[in-house]
């Protein structure tokens, strides 16, 4: 990635992604150890567990896969004396498109989430813990499972680990090429070894009956190195780096049609999207203008050029009051774009410009989501291959004209139906296409 | 990756692969097995993964030998064979190569680059991709659309064997194809 080698822009701050691409560090503890690594571990084991999870509270960590869930209110849900087991789950499962920021942690700097994982293991009280890796990432699976085996060798894993009384082990756990084993409760089903039908919530919240029907915490790769990141700073200064409620950095994965496309560590609403494009990614190609964005993976509602949202804020005087933004003006965090109908989700940024035709980059998301429907509930397993029959057949210029009311019709109908949030994840783009671009789905009009 | 295909059509009689384990993979399957103190059954997919590295595929006496290593009925194994995209029960080429489709990488190119490996290799791409991979007349090669490989910002990008290309163009074929000649 040729954005990583070049110095971070000055709206980035690289605190995940700190040492992944510093010049001569590599992913063996010995170098880890050099920059620090499995100091705040040390810490961590020195502290009470329920000060680790106030601490990821107050660090308003929000989850870095793509729902935003308050990463220390998930961790509130275990309760530690409980007397049952608890397990500790990663998602390195990194399959939303427009997506790419797991690969570099798990292939430059695996000790940092490892570390992360050890400290949120021992605040949880948990003593097995899983790396679920999706497949398509072979050379992640072995690097991690090498970083594994020198952090047991040196004692930061394994039985009573720095003398501190606590267990804890961690072993790889390879995917098999099913963008569904992203949702946790789908993951564990994987990890159960069986297809991965997403459980139903409530009852089954990981949190309460999760692998193996224990207390299970499920953790983004992301997530958890910020772990170790809000021991080293503190959750007060973390926090600041963000806005209220979203603390800390988040990696943009910005691609598409900019000149400078990368994942960059930027603090929680430290830019506008027009910042973004313009500024750091380099803006649009030449001669071209910007005509939709995808903020947050391509389950989110995709983004108009020229629209603009009501938005309200907090005024000098501490009374909301509405503005109207327009969207390169919008803030990426999590409640501006939430204000403005869709969503940070995993941070991936996918930006088109006014050489693309709408219709087939819908199209092209409909066999991404038909190809990926587990099945299990029927209006999304079959609702969503009827949406890219549909929109397949109007791309060869074969719609008829109720086409679009039909597809709207279909996906109203899959979203809210359905046991995981799939259902929400393959509906919203043909619902936001819809709404923002209706011109280019209508038929016999062009 | 190592693969060893067998192929279903010659003359010679198809030895079923679980006649033939060798004792390094019998190794790793056990090693694998440690990993799961709570549930054996955890392992399956770790051992077809195992397995498929080794065979290049998993055939019928694979599910009832992973079924029986893990306490388990052969359809607890055949059902997630079938169910995930990464498992095969048909030989593939000796390169596997994943052009990824999705969004990102398909605005950069990525349909006009699978066209591109596919005429290489002799695979006419209109291949039915749901009956096995699409595999060149040689066995050397197979070529396959995949979904979203989390490289988006590098993108066309595709999975050779277990090496990621990014920014490929169509250019770059025959230089990449030449790494993995057999």
């Amino acid at each position: 990635m040729k954005s990583l080698l070049l110095p971070p822009h000055p709206k980035e701050r690289r605190v995940v992604f700190q040492n992944a691409w510093t010049q001569g560090y590599t992913p063996d503890i010995e170098c880890y150890e050099k920059h620090g690594g499995y100091a705040e571990l040390k810490k961590a084991l020195g502290m009470k567990p329920t000060e680790i999870v106030d601490e990821v509270k107050k660090a308003n960590l929000r989850g870095r896969g793509g729902a935003g869930f308050p990463c220390g209110v998930k961790w509130g849900f275990i309760r530690r004396d409980d007397g049952k087991p608890h397990y500790l789950v990663c998602n390195g499962d990194e399959s939303e498109p427009g997506t790419f920021k797991d690969r570099y942690i798990l292939h430059n700097d695996p000790h940092q989430l490892i570390e992360g994982m050890a400290i949120a293991a021992y605040a949880l009280n948990a003593n097995l813990a899983y790396i679920y890796i999706r497949c398509e990432f072979p050379k992640a699976a072995k690097i991690v499972t090498k970083a594994l085996q020198e952090a047991r060798a040196k004692g930061y894993l394994g039985k009573n680990i720095l003398g501190s009384g606590f267990d804890i082990d961690i072993h790889v756990h390879q995917g098999a090429a099913a963008y569904i084993c992203g949702e946790e409760t789908s993951m564990i089903e994987s990890l159960e070894g069986k297809r991965p039908y997403p459980r139903i919530k409530p009852p089954y919240f990981p949190a309460v009956l999760g692998l193996y029907m224990a207390p299970t915490i499920v953790n983004n790769v992301e997530t958890l190195c910020h772990i170790k990141q809000i021991l080293k700073i503190g959750s007060e200064e973390y926090s600041k780096m963000g806005t209220p409620g979203d603390g800390g950095t988040r990696v943009m994965c910005v691609s598409g049609d900019v000149v400078r496309p990368g994942p960059y560590e930027i603090p929680a609403g430290g830019v506008t999207l027009g910042e973004l494009i313009f500024d750091v990614c380099g803006g649009l190609k030449p001669g071209r203008t910007l005509k939709a964005v995808i903020p947050g993976g391509s389950s989110s509602k995709i983004l108009r050029a020229g629209e603009s949202f009501k938005i309200k804020s907090k005024g000098a005087d501490g009374e909301m009051i509405e503005k109207e933004i327009p969207l390169l003006d919008l803030v990426m965090d999590a409640a501006s774009l939430a204000a403005a109908g869709t969503m940070v989700g995993s941070g991936g940024v996918i930006i088109m410009d006014d050489s693309r035709n709408m219709l087939w980059a819908l199209n092209n998301l409909n066999q991404f989501y038909a190809h990926e429907s587990c099945g299990q509930c029927t209006p999304c397993r079959e609702g969503v291959l009827w949406i890219d029959k549909m929109t397949t057949r109007m791309v060869k210029g074969e719609g008829i004209a109720q086409d679009p009311a039909t597809l709207q019709n279909v996906a109203d109908n899959i979203a809210g139906r359905t046991v995981c949030a799939f259902g929400e994840a393959a509906s919203w783009p043909v619902q936001s296409f819809l709404a923002k671009f209706p011109e280019e789905f209508a038929v016999g009009e062009k | 990756m190592e693969h060893h295909p067998v192929s279903s059509s010659g003359n010679s009689p198809v030895i079923a692969q679980a006649e033939t384990i060798p004792a390094d993979l019998l190794a790793k399957i056990d090693e694998a097995v440690t990993h799961y103190p709570v549930s054996k059954r955890s392992a399956s997919l770790p051992l077809l993964h195992l397995w498929q590295n080794h065979f290049g595929f998993i055939d019928d006496s694979a599910v009832k030998w992973i079924a029986a290593r893990l306490d388990l009925e052969p359809i607890n194994i055949l059902e997630l064979v079938t169910f995930y995209p990464w498992f095969r029960q048909q030989a593939p080429g000796k390169t596997i190569i994943r052009v990824c489709r999705t969004l990102s990488c398909a605005m950069a190119g990525s349909y006009e680059l699978r066209e591109k490996f596919c005429h290489s290799v002799g695979i006419d791409p209109a291949s039915d991709h749901h009956h096995g991979l699409p595999t060149s007349p040689d066995g050397n090669y197979s070529v396959e659309f995949v979904e979203c490989l989390a490289s988006c910002g590098s993108a066309p990008v595709c999975l050779i064997n277990d090496d990621l290309h990014e920014d490929v163009t169509e250019a770059d074929v025959p230089k990449i194809l030449t790494q993995y000649l057999s």
